[in-house]
């Protein structure tokens, strides 16, 4: 086993160098932070409504990193739970009056729960390549269910609803403009980036990683495999399914495209060229892939097939950047 | 008497014959598609999921030569050629600098080849479905239908490029050394077989075989960018519910699985009898894991 995306080097913290480390990890991150909150201020109204997308499809990105750079199994299914919490989101919105943000939240997250359990149970049982291809299978049954399924779904043509306002009860009650929006978004991805991040470098974490380095000898140690890799589905498509309420808010509808397969590709995606098993390679993986995106629709018109160049720059990464563009902080990252 | 009367008399025979025959055909061809897939992943353990892409892509250039031409069998044979040369090509480039490497690196390289694929097509034919018309139109009577002998024909075919396969796999050089591969790689390079050679050679034929399968079935469905995908789903069913790696399991299991959607048809929309084949996998993985038509489960 040589590099590779799914390069088995040990992220466990080898030694404590204490203070610094973590002074510098949390200056970075405070940096980046004001960065991106700074950012809505200083961009015009396209680009801000770009980055708060990149920001929830990083975070679909992450939620996927949990099973593909710490647990070792690769989800082709993560439209499933991201296509759930949509339409989770878009159920509450649109049955209980008036639309009510947490409501939506938590409609989305019961949803992605849902789906996530059902892939949880079955997928489980098989290991690498089939669990792979198992998840997308399930996927797609979502998939077809939701686009056949047209007095609840709404079938093609999916659900329009409108935005929720932001409330806290008795406090709070304003309309999301996109700046606030941004925010908000921001807020629940860097608090997901953080919850991930302690949730990886906790014994859990740990046990997922030993999962991901030899599952043999974990489970010859004591630890229920299964139980640990169901645990790290779900909680990975809990986070999927809060990056499809986002965007279900973000931009008013649930449709049924965002459960096919293509959104679980481009999560694959965004993992593998950010670098797996960094929580924050995935999100920048995601800006870099959107960003030429709509940098080659620009340059060669909406028509360009995007997908062509953007295919081959994939493969060449598997093959000569395997541990993708933040791979050289990956040690540093997880310490 | 009477209810088993009724109960019978429900059935409609006619149209089970129909679809035992329409599952029998689409079968054939999932059987096509789905051991080409399987023995990719039997030999070099690689997930191919560009498959579809393949089968996509032969049945247009069964299309282009089809139209150049204007004869079906030239656009059969042509098809599967260049596609076997553009699926060496892609082994060679893509796939031979992954050996040795984790398996699901192949997994995500074999997924970006599908895109570069799938859109390619689209780029070059854009989304409009083209027609390669039946070479042979004549049917015959099936209770009210006019059954097309043609899809008698393409069973037959399908048939015979498996059987022929298999043969060579048996008694052909490159068939005894693909054996020789899939057992042992190491003490198989050490008998002086080129094993880097054998799966370039495998990864060739099993994209000239979906190319066939594409060309083969492109009279009935017709062309379109999108039919990689559907077909690589019902593939990878069948190669999972089949055994993976499982040459004669997955042709089984093609054609079980096509039957079963084919009687489902008559009582359910045909959009939802696909729901067929993913329960019965799901009851696969919940009971037998390895596989329904594996002798002794692993």
């Amino acid at each position: 086993m040589t590099a590779a995306p799914l390069e088995k080097t040990g992220s466990l913290p080898a030694e404590k160098t204490g203070l610094s480390h973590s002074v510098i990890f949390w200056i970075g991150f405070c940096a980046v932070m004001a960065l991106l909150i700074a950012a809505p201020l200083m961009l015009g109204e396209f680009w801000r409504r770009f980055l708060t997308e990149v920001l929830i499809w990083g975070l679909l990105a992450m939620s996927s990193d949990l099973l593909i750079g710490y647990t070792g199994m690769i989800s082709f299914g993560h439209s499933a739970f991201f296509g759930l919490g949509m339409y989770g989101a878009a159920g509450a919105l649109l049955i209980v009056s008036p639309p009510n943000l947490w409501l939506a939240i938590l409609f989305g997250l019961a949803g992605a729960a849902g789906a996530a359990l059902f892939v949880a149970i079955f997928s489980t049982r098989l290991r690498d390549i089939y669990f792979a291809i198992t998840t997308l299978i399930f996927s797609q049954i979502f998939y077809v269910i939701i686009f056949t399924w047209t007095a609840v779904t709404g079938g093609e043509n999916g659900l329009i609803f409108d935005r929720p306002h932001f409330t806290i009860p008795f406090l709070v009650n304003v309309r999301f403009t996109s700046t606030t929006l941004h925010w908000f978004v921001l807020t629940v991805v860097a608090g997901s980036y953080l919850i991930l991040r302690r949730v990886t470098q906790s014994p859990f974490g740990m046990v997922l990683q030993s999962i991901r380095e030899n599952e043999p000898r974990t489970r010859a140690i004591g630890y229920a495999v299964e139980r640990y890799k169901m645990m790290s589905v779900m909680l990975s498509g809990l986070f999927a399914g809060l990056a499809g309420v986002l965007y279900a808010i973000q931009n008013e509808f649930a449709a049924p495209d965002f459960v096919y397969f293509l959104t679980s590709g481009d999560t694959v995606i965004f993992n593998v060229l950010g670098g797996i098993g960094t929580l924050v390679g995935p999100i920048v993986g995601a800006g870099f892939f959107q960003l030429a995106r709509q940098l080659l629709a620009q340059w060669f018109g909406d028509q360009f097939p995007y997908l062509i160049p953007l295919g081959v720059v994939f493969v060449a990464v598997i093959i000569f950047l395997p541990q993708g563009i933040l791979g050289f902080a990956r040690r540093w990252l997880n310490r | 008497m009477g209810a088993i009367g009724t109960f019978l008399q429900a059935i409609p025979f006619d149209l089970i014959v129909i679809q035992t025959v329409n599952g029998i055909v689409t079968g054939m061809i999932l059987a096509l598609i789905a051991s080409g897939l399987t023995l990719i992943f039997g030999i070099m353990d690689v997930v191919n999921f560009a498959h579809g892409e393949l089968f996509m892509l032969g049945a247009y250039i069964g299309f282009v030569v089809f139209v150049t031409t204007g004869n079906f069998w030239l656009a059969l044979i042509g098809a599967s050629a260049i596609v076997a040369v553009l699926g060496a090509a892609l082994q060679i480039v893509a796939l031979r600098p992954l050996i040795g490497r984790d398996p699901l690196n192949t997994i995500l390289a074999t997924f970006g080849i599908s895109l570069v694929l799938q859109n390619y097509a689209l780029w070059q034919f854009g989304p409009v479905v083209r027609k390669i018309p039946e070479p042979i139109s004549s049917s015959f009577t099936l209770f009210y239908l006019q059954y097309p002998w043609y899809r008698v024909l393409i069973t037959a075919l399908s048939a015979a490029i498996i059987g022929g396969f298999w043969l060579y796999l048996k008694h052909g050089k490159l068939g005894v050394w693909i054996r020789a591969t899939a057992q042992d790689r190491l003490m198989a390079q050490a008998m002086g077989i080129p094993v880097p050679l054998v799966y370039t050679g495998v990864f060739a034929i099993g994209a000239a075989m979906a190319a066939a399968s594409g060309v083969l079935f492109a009279p009935m469905v017709g062309v379109s960018h999108t039919m990689g995908l559907d077909w690589v789903l019902k593939a990878f069913i069948v190669v999972v519910v089949g055994g993976m790696g499982n040459f004669v399991g997955s042709i089984v299991a093609a054609i079980f699985i096509s039957l079963l959607e084919a009687y489902a048809a008559i009582w359910v929309d045909p959009s939802h009898a696909v729901i067929v084949s993913f329960v019965v996998l799901i009851l696969t993985l919940l009971f037998r894991p390895t596989g329904l038509f594996v002798a002794t489960p692993r």
